[in-house]
């Protein structure tokens, strides 16, 4: 694991994400969260989890930022115009990160650095979602199925 | 410099808490979509650093955690965003300051 | 000596790699990165401008003219005026675009379709990186191509733009589930998503005599002719160039372009052709492996892009045979047939695998698929919607 890639990804994707949550215009704001994601990938890549940081990749950028954007333009005729900044959510967040920091930075034992563990192949991933947990992923996919559903009802005109 | 767990958990606050920032200030519903997805962005993040510094498991369990969130983000991205369309066809607007009526 | 020559290039790099012996080991690895991007670029680019010409030349061809044939000979340094002429021309951006995602999304997409390119194995040991899940990378940086294409209908601002990539992403995500479900057997199959393994599954012979390419098994047939068909959609070629038709939105997403950016998209567009068909190379034709055991003295590079040629001619074919689809019955074919056909022969590839991979396996799978087919083509009633419309004239 290398410090330089380290912290180009964190820089690169903190900014990203600060982008996405501060940008006046919706378009870029969406844009931006899809970078920070990459960015999240990139991480999952360098901490070993490639079929993770893929399956990341792929659902949140071809699908979860598609209908992002999909949904930006079909919203786009907005007659409440003025969509303010609240302060007090600025105030809140800044107050979490500060406890999640001090919190971080307070317990001595996370100050490890990664073992070597074989590396993990897509092979234990599915032979471990198709044994232990085929309960959970046959759960995953029917919750797929009725999310499907329930957004295809909720979106049909409505008759008058 | 190998980044050790601490540094990778700063990270995903960070991260987390910018979705949060996304989410509680600004008014348009989208934006609170996007801070919710990066908030279990930084979810997923933390659970993958700590299989990755937790040693050797079997089965893999923080990265299939990971991936049953992943697949639940989706859904709910799915789901959250059509509600938006939903309610913009009845109230004309995208701002969640303005969704005060039950019945229109 | 077949094996030196085979083996020609990856020595090549070896040897450059030599020159740097004593350097750190993360210098010699962004040393050997470079040498494979700028090989597949060079090789890539090559194709892409050798094979705008020869598209125009069998086009012309087809419909019984000459094509290009003023610069150089045979009309072959025509890219390269086209290059110039591309290169020289202003760079127009509207005043009320957006001006960053217009400038990101030619950027995007000719980057997306160089990083697919990189899983893909050229030959044997020549594959620019090895991944574990390489064909779920495939993949997985491919799908940011739909976010490009609206970047850049979005970013014209321009009401043809918009339709056209509009048209592009409603297409191109109808036509991915096929895409990637007709992957899923092969994956099955062999065990893995790694591209190399995958081709080193293929390299036997059955009887000595015919290769096991996934292309000669009646679910792999299948799965190849979907895949071949979605991946034509994908590239957003004709017959399914509904998103850029010129004769009803202009040129669809890229209405807005000129000069070099259009250049890119039309990189772009080509090198999407160049993965998928590589793609389908790999997974279904049996890689860089030759088609017959006395054959094998031929390198294996040249029998990939033998294949690709192959694969490349056909889609040239079927621009200068093919009318444009309209869009419902695109939409119509993806969903109610592409996509039962896909899941059959995943099911197909399961008997062929349960009953032995032989004779037996090969007869039952083909029965599965014939039996899901002629169901389609009864429920779908397909003599109705997918034929020729008729016309009545007043008698």
């Amino acid at each position: 694991m290398n410090g330089a890639a380290f912290i180009v990804i964190a820089i690169s994707t903190l900014a990203a994400a600060l982008a996405a949550a501060t940008l006046r215009k919706l378009m870029h704001a969406a844009l931006s969260f899809a970078v920070a994601l990459v960015g999240v990938a990139a991480f999952f890549f360098l901490l070993g989890a490639e079929f993770v940081g893929l399956a990341l990749v792929f659902i949140y950028i071809g699908a979860v930022a598609v209908l992002i954007v999909f949904t930006i333009l079909l919203t786009r005729r907005d007659t409440g115009k003025d969509h303010g900044f609240n302060w007090a959510g600025a105030i809140i967040a800044v107050a979490v990160f500060g406890g999640l920091m001090w919190a971080i930075l307070k317990t001595q034992s996370l100050v490890i650095v990664a073992p070597h563990t074989p590396a993990l192949t897509v092979k234990r991933i599915g032979v471990a979602l198709m044994t232990t947990y085929v309960w959970p992923l046959q759960c995953v996919g029917l919750l797929l199925t009725a999310a499907l559903i329930g957004a295809l009802i909720l979106v049909l005109e409505e008759k008058q | 410099m190998t980044p050790t767990l601490q540094v990778f958990l700063l990270v995903s606050a960070a991260l987390f808490s910018i979705g949060l920032l996304a989410a509680l200030s600004r008014r348009h519903a989208i934006f609170i979509l996007i801070g919710i997805e990066m908030m279990l962005a930084a979810a997923n993040l933390n659970f993958i650093a700590f299989w990755r510094f937790g040693g050797e498991h079997q089965p893999p369990i923080g990265v299939i955690i990971a991936l049953f969130s992943i697949a639940i983000a989706a859904a709910e991205a799915a789901v959250g965003l059509a509600m938006v369309i939903a309610v913009y066809r009845h109230y004309r607007t995208t701002n969640v300051d303005q969704f005060d009526r039950l019945h229109g | 000596m077949i094996k030196s020559i085979d083996q020609v290039f990856v020595n090549a790099k070896h040897w450059l790699l030599s020159w740097l012996a004593g350097w750190p080991n993360w210098a010699t690895q962004v040393v050997s990165s470079l040498i494979n991007i700028l090989a597949l670029l060079a090789v890539f680019l090559t194709l892409f401008a050798l094979l705008s010409v020869l598209e125009r030349k069998i086009l012309a061809r087809i419909q019984n003219r000459y094509g290009p044939n003023r610069v150089g000979p045979f009309g072959l340094f025509q890219p390269i005026a086209d290059g110039i002429k591309m290169l020289i021309k202003e760079d127009i951006v509207p005043v009320r675009a957006d001006k960053i995602v217009h400038f990101l999304a030619p950027v995007l997409i000719a980057a997306v379709a160089i990083l697919t390119l990189g899983v893909i194995p050229y030959g044997r040991n020549m594959a620019p990186f090895t991944i574990d899940c390489g064909i779920l990378f495939f993949f997985a940086v491919g799908s940011a191509t739909e976010l490009a294409v609206f970047m850049a209908g979005w970013g014209s601002n321009n009401k043809f733009s918009m339709l056209g990539a509009m048209r592009a992403i409603a297409q191109m995500i109808s036509y991915e589930l096929p895409l990637i479900i007709t992957v899923l057997p092969v994956v099955m199959v062999v065990g893995s998503l790694t591209a190399d393994r995958i081709v080193a599954a293929q390299g036997n012979y059955t009887y000595g005599l015919i290769p096991r390419w996934f292309a000669f098994t009646p679910w792999g047939m299948a799965a190849f002719i979907l895949f071949f068909i979605s991946g034509l959609v994908e590239s957003n070629r004709t017959p399914f160039d509904v998103p850029e038709g010129e004769s009803e939105i202009v040129a669809g997403h890229m209405t807005e372009y000129s000069g070099f950016k259009y250049a890119t998209f039309f990189m772009a567009e080509y090198l999407g052709m160049f993965a998928i068909s590589g793609l389908a190379v790999t997974l279904f034709l049996g890689g860089w492996h030759a088609p017959a055991h006395a054959l094998e003295f031929i390198p294996s590079y040249v029998w990939f892009f033998a294949k690709l040629s192959a694969l490349l001619f056909v889609y040239v074919w079927v621009r200068g045979t093919l009318p444009r689809t309209r869009i419902d019955q695109m939409m119509n074919f993806a969903w109610k047939f592409m996509l039962p056909m896909a899941f059959t022969c995943i099911v197909a590839a399961a008997v062929w695998h349960y009953a032995g991979r032989g004779l037996r396996g090969w007869l039952w799978s083909l029965l599965v698929i014939a039996i899901v087919y002629n169901g389609l083509s009864i429920l779908l009633d397909t003599k109705r919607k997918f034929a020729p419309r008729v016309y009545r004239f007043a008698e």
